[in-house]
C-alpha cells in the first residue's frame, strides 16, 4: 500500500474510544502527543494520563489494532513521559461529552462546577479517588445523586 | 562532569524501591478496607505508586545497562539488593497506622519531587514532574485522614498516637546523606536529603498538630534500608509474596 499521510493517521486515531470512558476518543483526551513516519514505520507517541493507569496498555493495543486494520504493518509506539499529561489538553468537545455522560469535566478550581445530572452547585467531595485513577467521587446536595468528577491535573 | 553510573543507579533504586515496596503494602488492603471509598482510594494510591516505580526502575535498568527491565529489577532481586527506606516495608497494622505511614512518606515525596522537577537529569525531572501531580493528591488525602483519625474519637486518637510512636523512629532514615547523595547533589541531579528536613518538619508538624498528635521526643532513627545494610525482617516476607510467581514460573506472562 502507499504510505498514508500523517493527517490520515490522526483521523484514524480519532476513531479510537477511551477504553474506560467510551464517549471520548484518545485524541480528545490529549494523550497522543505525536504521529510521524520514520522511513516506512509509523511512530505514535503516547503519554500516560496517570503513571499506573491500567488502561495504558489497552490503549496501546487499541492503537496498534486500529492502524493494522487500516493496512499499516510497521508501527512503533513510544511512551512519552515529558511534558506530563495535563487535563488542559482535553478538547472542549470532550469536556462537553463527559458532562453529558454524567462525569463532571475537570476545572482549574480543583472541583466540579456543577452537578452533571441536575446542574446544581451545592456539591460535596466524597473521596479523592474514584473508579479510575483520573476521577474523584462527589455528591450533589440538590439532587442527592453521587457523580464522578474528572480530576484536574 | 559525568556522574558515576553506579551512584546514579543507587539513587534511582532508592526511590523506585521505596514506591514499589509501599505500593505492595498498600495493595494488601484491597478488599479489606473499612469502607468502599477507602478501599478504592488505597487501591488507587497503590496503582499510582506502582506506576511511579515502573518509571524509576525502568530508568534504573537503563542506567545499569545490563539489558534488564523494570520487571526484572522488581521481581528477580533479593531482599539485600533492595534500597527502599525501612518505613515503606513496615507491616500495615490497622487502617490508621497505614494512613499515618502513607502520610509520613507522602510528605517526604511531596518535598522531594518538588526539588527533582528541577533536576539536571532530564529523565529524572520528567518522571518527577509526572509523579508530583499524583503525590499532591496523595498527601492531601493522607493528611486529611490523619487529622480525621487523630482528632477523632478517643479510640482513634489513642491508636494514631501509638502508630506515631511506632513509625516516628523510621522517619529519620529518609534524610540520611551518604556518598551517593553527595554525588547526586554535586551533579545537580538531586538535593541532599538532609536539606529537605526543614520543609518536611514544617509540613508534618502542622498536620500532626492539627491531628492533636504529639511527635515523640527521641531522635533515634532506624537505618539500613536505603543503603542496603540491613532491612527489617518484614521485607523478605513481603518479597516472597510479591515475587513468588516469577520465581516459580520464570518469564511467565499473561
Amino acid at each position: 500500500m502507499t504510505q498514508p499521510s500523517v493527517k490520515q493517521v490522526w483521523e484514524w486515531l480519532e476513531t479510537i474510544p477511551d477504553p474506560e470512558i467510551p464517549v471520548i476518543t484518545i485524541v480528545d483526551l490529549g494523550i497522543i502527543r505525536n504521529v510521524e513516519f520514520d522511513g516506512d514505520t509509523c511512530v505514535v507517541s503516547v503519554t500516560p494520563t496517570y503513571s499506573g493507569c491500567p488502561a495504558t496498555s489497552m490503549i496501546n493495543m487499541d492503537i496498534e489494532t486500529c492502524l493494522r486494520d487500516h493496512g499499516l504493518t510497521k508501527i512503533e509506539l513510544k511512551q512519552q513521559i515529558s511534558p506530563a499529561w495535563t487535563t488542559d489538553w482535553m478538547s472542549d468537545s470532550a469536556r462537553a461529552a463527559l458532562e453529558k455522560y454524567g462525569i463532571a469535566p475537570p476545572q482549574p478550581a480543583g472541583g466540579p462546577k456543577r452537578c452533571p445530572r441536575c446542574g446544581g452547585d451545592h456539591l460535596e467531595k466524597l473521596s479523592q479517588f474514584g473508579s479510575t485513577p483520573c476521577k474523584a467521587q462527589w455528591r450533589c446536595q440538590d439532587c442527592l445523586e453521587p457523580f464522578e468528577y474528572f480530576k484536574c491535573i | 562532569m559525568a556522574v558515576d553510573k553506579d551512584k546514579l543507579l543507587q539513587f534511582l533504586l532508592r526511590i523506585g524501591d521505596s514506591t514499589l515496596v509501599l505500593s505492595h503494602r498498600v495493595s494488601e488492603w484491597c478488599g479489606h478496607s473499612p469502607i468502599l471509598e477507602e478501599d478504592i482510594a488505597l487501591a488507587n494510591t497503590a496503582l499510582d505508586l506502582i506506576g511511579q516505580s515502573q518509571m524509576w526502575l525502568g530508568y534504573a535498568a537503563e542506567v545499569q545497562g545490563e539489558g534488564k527491565s523494570a520487571d526484572d529489577l522488581a521481581f528477580l532481586r533479593d531482599a539485600w539488593d533492595f534500597r527502599n527506606v525501612l518505613l515503606t516495608e513496615l507491616p500495615n497494622g490497622d487502617f490508621g497506622r497505614t494512613l499515618l505511614r502513607q502520610f509520613l512518606f507522602d510528605a517526604f515525596q511531596s518535598v522531594l519531587m518538588g526539588r527533582l522537577i528541577k533536576s539536571s537529569d532530564e529523565t529524572v525531572a520528567g518522571i518527577a514532574a509526572k509523579a508530583s501531580k499524583e503525590v499532591a493528591y496523595h498527601v492531601e488525602r493522607s493528611a486529611d485522614t490523619v487529622v480525621g483519625l487523630g482528632d477523632g474519637t478517643e479510640e482513634s486518637h489513642k491508636r494514631m498516637q501509638q502508630a506515631l510512636e511506632y513509625l516516628w523512629p523510621y522517619v529519620g532514615e529518609m534524610f540520611e546523606s551518604d556518598e551517593v547523595d553527595a554525588a547526586m547533589a554535586e551533579a545537580g541531579i538531586a538535593p541532599d536529603p538532609a536539606s529537605l528536613r526543614e520543609e518536611y518538619d514544617a509540613l508534618v508538624g502542622r498536620v500532626l498538630a492539627e491531628a492533636t498528635l504529639t511527635i515523640p521526643e527521641g531522635k533515634f532513627a532506624h537505618k539500613g534500608g536505603r543503603t542496603g545494610y540491613m532491612h527489617t525482617e518484614h521485607l523478605g516476607h513481603l518479597l516472597a509474596q510479591m515475587q513468588w510467581l516469577q520465581r516459580a514460573y520464570p518469564g511467565c506472562e499473561w
